[in-house]
């Protein structure tokens, strides 16, 4: 992934307005948080292949950190702390933000065809 | 000797921070051993610095370090195909059906899981109650053994003192090797180890006060 490049990304959103598309939606710190300090809490949220349509999008930031709003019939969806994006497959804009250390904090995915759910199937056998 | 292990937990790279110096032990013995992993860590949080994954890409990238683990191990790997962080929303019954279907098949004498409500991440937890089910489900003479590893910060004060102490200081290098195969998570995590041991500055040698001892506890059915 690359740091976010504003008018770069408000151009891709812009492409998905007033279409269906698939929604990835996540953030965590991780199921570890409350194990190594008793002090935290475990947090995290978690959609996947959410369809819905939205009517505007925009992304603002401060040339580190930024958020992406998307205006739906109904609602919003927002996500906070993205640094980082990518065209996955061409197609997907895959939205991220990291800590220093690389971990994901939050992630937001938009395409215009289901994200992969591949994995999710029954056994596979390797190196057997 | 036993006949067969076989190891169950739920994300690659569980099998070779709890259990690969035992894993070791037991090649070298000739016993044969098989690792069925429940997801492929899809949704692992160490992504690189500059990112080198993301969250499309990393099971591919996990599955690749899964296998490369297992050779190293020189054990079978089965993928059962669950989705990472989703585990204990599954039904335990099917997933222990599940199980039971891979352990009929493969008769093992012995099983290595997680310790259920002590394995820290819910994944962790609900495998190993699916996996300590699926045996249950089993007639009792039928049963292999259950090894359960346990986690948490309290587990000795709740469970007391593990039945099995393996020192696998003599497999080390093959450990951290498999360790190592899992490179996506594998920095990250020992980055951890090294930040909370608080001691040393040399992560391997942090790594090795943490990994150098394999701990179980057997599982004891009430029939």
């Amino acid at each position: 992934m690359e740091p976010i490049e504003i008018e770069k990304v408000q151009q891709l959103l812009q492409g998905y307005c007033n279409k269906d598309v698939y929604i990835h939606l996540e953030t965590t710190n991780g199921a570890y948080a409350s194990h190594f300090d008793d002090k935290a809490y475990n947090v995290g949220a978690y959609i996947r292949n959410a369809k819905v349509k939205f009517s505007q999008a925009k992304i603002i930031g401060d040339g580190k950190t930024y958020r992406a709003g998307l205006k739906l019939e109904l609602g919003w969806i927002y996500a906070e702390g993205l640094t980082e994006w990518t065209l996955h497959n061409g197609s997907q804009l895959l939205l991220a933000g990291h800590d220093r250390e690389g971990r994901l904090m939050v992630a937001l995915h938009i395409s215009e065809t289901p994200l992969g759910h591949e994995y999710a199937a029954s056994d596979s056998v390797a190196a057997e | 000797m036993e006949k067969h292990v076989v190891v169950i937990f739920p994300h690659p790279d569980d099998e070779s921070f709890g259990a690969a110096g035992t894993i070791t032990a037991f090649r070298e013995q000739g016993v044969p051993v098989t690792y069925l992993c429940g997801t492929l860590g899809e949704m692992g949080r160490n992504m690189g610095s500059p990112p080198f994954a993301n969250r499309e890409t990393l099971p591919v990238i996990r599955k690749e370090e899964l296998i490369n683990a297992c050779e190293k191990l020189d054990i079978n790997l089965r993928m059962l195909g669950y989705r990472d962080k989703t585990m204990e929303f599954e039904d335990k019954r099917e997933v222990a059906n599940h199980l039971k279907r891979h352990l009929d098949e493969l008769q093992p004498s012995l099983v290595i899981t997680h310790f259920p409500e002590h394995a820290v991440h819910p994944d962790h937890n609900a495998m190993g109650a699916a996996a300590i089910e699926a045996i249950r489900l089993m007639e009792p003479e039928n049963r292999p053994v259950v090894w359960a590893h346990a986690i948490t910060n309290n587990y000795i004060e709740e469970l007391g003192q593990p039945d099995i102490h393996n020192d696998v200081s003599p497999y080390f290098e093959q450990k951290m090797e498999a360790v190592l195969a899992h490179k996506s998570q594998a920095s990250g995590i020992l980055g951890k180890f090294q930040e909370s041991a608080s001691l040393s500055a040399d992560v391997m040698e942090a790594a090795k006060e943490r990994l150098g001892v394999e701990q179980f506890y057997v599982w004891k059915f009430s029939k």
